[in-house]
């Protein structure tokens, strides 16, 4: 295969900050969530915490 | 994502996110392993030529580039849809599509700088009007995401950003005129399917990025849209606590009072 | 219902010309214009030639280019200037008070800060034929270009200039946020004055249009966006 060095470094990059990005962005929700009521919360499982509280 | 914590996932959102890597190493296989690299023969000389595998970036590059489009065209629709109807809705999807579409727009320029060294024997190109617009466009919206992380009273904040997104949209045409009468002398493919040696199994994987990352950007969106939200509501509730708090002091102030006017009395 | 629109307009533009005046009256007191802006665009004229190495060719080939980086460098003290004239004592609330439309507040503070620019121009083009030795070829393309690279420029910037003002952190973010949009004015303005200073062979009456265009499409949107701005 030609130009291996450039494909993986442009798959790669691409891949890894797709993947960062997502990951940040779930990490942030997540920290957001407990600061916000449940009735706020649309779409969202929280099981985790309804058995707790 | 455990379901034991609270997140931004749901079912929905997890069925989409598992077809979504499913279908990125469908898109790898077919990436690297079924298509063929890109190598054309002269047709008086017999010589070699084309991209050979550098062809196989153009899957990732060209559904990337046309979906930072789409992220930038739906920021300038949501940021309109604020103006006129002023809700949250529309301001956490414009903000949403412009983070989305900002992430996109870097990888579409560094992903294109990659392929291009190796096919244009350059990593970049002053003269070429899509590159010059797409930089202009990524640092638009640079400057769009700045603003939205400075601190500010959050109607006026959306009020703002969604001035900048459309000032922005507005520009961009000018922008490309602007570059392609600047050096008539574009590099790049007139289209990048019209070139190239198309063989029915290249221009189904290219179709396959297309949905691929079409997913990977719906996936993205959607947590963001979520976590958008979230910091709209805790906004909301953080007003809405302080005024709780507030008017507890008030009565406990009261109560105090009232408590110094039968403590004076004895 | 026809002559009541033409009253309406008249109004737009007496009350427009109130605003300009005022800050043009302002300018000339506090002459921020002349005693800060001019010299800082002069200073960036002589940083220019000391940093091409002073070869007076290359500094003419490269003139036009220059002589619009410096404008709006010094376009964005301009505007930081104007805009903090309305945040200044609380001006802006004033001005929202007298009742005058969003539209007549941005066209009047836009046609100040276009003076303003203007006056630079024609101080920074002493400035390049003195320094840089650039001939003019063509005066009417020259002046033209001066007045709608400085009609977009001024427009633009009084819209970003009030969008950016009382955050915390505006000098900074308003160069990030102008300047992108302002890439095609850089590249229309020089390209114009390529062909009015002699320096490459391009059309320049053709990138007139193009800098006509961007001052059209900015006045009319910044009039319109100002006013969804400050309403409250």
């Amino acid at each position: 295969m030609t130009h291996l060095g450039y494909l993986l470094a442009g798959w790669g990059i691409a891949l890894a900050v797709l993947g960062l990005y997502g990951c940040a962005v779930v990490r942030r929700g997540r920290r957001l969530a407990g600061s916000v009521p449940e009735g706020e919360r649309r779409w969202m499982t929280s099981r985790g915490e309804n058995q707790g509280g | 994502m455990a379901d034991s914590t609270t997140s931004t996932g749901s079912p929905g959102s997890r069925l989409l996110g598992l077809t979504t890597l499913v279908g990125l190493a469908g898109l790898l296989l077919f990436a690297f392993v079924f298509t063929e690299p890109d190598v054309r023969l002269h047709p008086t000389t017999g010589e070699e030529f084309g991209q050979f595998d550098a062809v196989r970036l153009l899957y990732l590059h060209v559904p990337m580039a046309v979906l930072t489009y789409v992220a930038f065209l739906t920021c300038a629709v949501a940021s309109a849809g604020y103006l006129l109807k002023r809700g949250a809705w529309w301001d956490v999807t414009a903000h949403a599509s412009a983070e989305v579409g900002t992430v996109c727009c870097g990888l579409v320029l560094v992903t294109g700088s990659i392929w291009g060294r190796p096919v244009w024997n350059t990593w970049w190109e002053w003269g070429d009007v899509r590159l010059m617009t797409t930089l202009v466009l990524f640092l638009l919206f640079t400057g769009y995401l700045a603003l939205r992380r400075t601190p500010a009273e959050p109607q006026r904040q959306a009020r703002r950003a969604a001035i900048v997104a459309l000032v922005a949209v507005v520009d961009i045409p000018l922008v490309n005129r602007s570059v392609e009468w600047w050096e008539n002398r574009t590099l790049h493919q007139q289209s990048t399917l019209a070139e190239l040696k198309i063989e029915d199994l290249t221009l189904f994987t290219l179709m396959l990025g297309f949905v691929v990352f079409g997913l990977v950007f719906a996936w993205l969106m959607l947590h963001r849209f979520r976590v958008g939200w979230l910091e709209h509501a805790q906004a909301g509730h953080e007003v809405a606590l302080a005024i709780a708090e507030r008017h507890a002091e008030m009565e406990t102030l009261d109560v105090d009072a009232a408590i110094g006017q039968t403590g004076g009395g004895k | 219902m026809g002559s009541r629109g033409v009253g309406q307009v008249r109004e737009l533009f007496t009350d427009a010309r109130l605003v300009a005046t005022r800050d043009l009256r302002i300018e000339a007191r506090s002459r921020v214009l002349l005693n800060q802006v001019a010299p800082f665009a002069l200073l960036v004229l002589v940083l220019f030639g000391f940093a091409l190495d002073a070869d007076q060719r290359t500094l003419r080939t490269f003139a036009p280019g220059l002589f619009w980086v410096t404008v709006l460098l010094a376009a964005l003290l301009a505007v930081q200037r104007s805009a903090s004239i309305e945040h200044a004592d609380d001006a802006h609330t004033g001005l929202r008070l007298s009742g005058m439309a969003a539209a007549s507040v941005f066209l009047g503070k836009a046609a100040a800060v276009f003076v303003q620019l203007i006056v630079l121009e024609i101080l920074l083009t002493v400035g390049i034929v003195v320094l840089y030795g650039s001939e003019v070829d063509d005066p009417a393309l020259l002046a033209l270009t001066a007045v709608a690279a400085a009609v977009g420029v001024a427009t633009t910037g009084t819209l970003y200039g009030a969008l950016a003002s009382g955050l915390g952190a505006r000098e900074t973010l308003l160069p990030i946020l102008l300047l992108p949009v302002l890439a095609p004015v850089l590249i229309g303005a020089t390209r114009s004055f390529d062909d009015a200073l002699g320096a490459a062979a391009v059309d320049g009456w053709a990138w007139l249009g193009l800098l006509a265009v961007f001052g059209l499409v900015a006045t009319v949107l910044g009039a319109l966006a100002h006013g969804a701005m400050i309403e409250d």
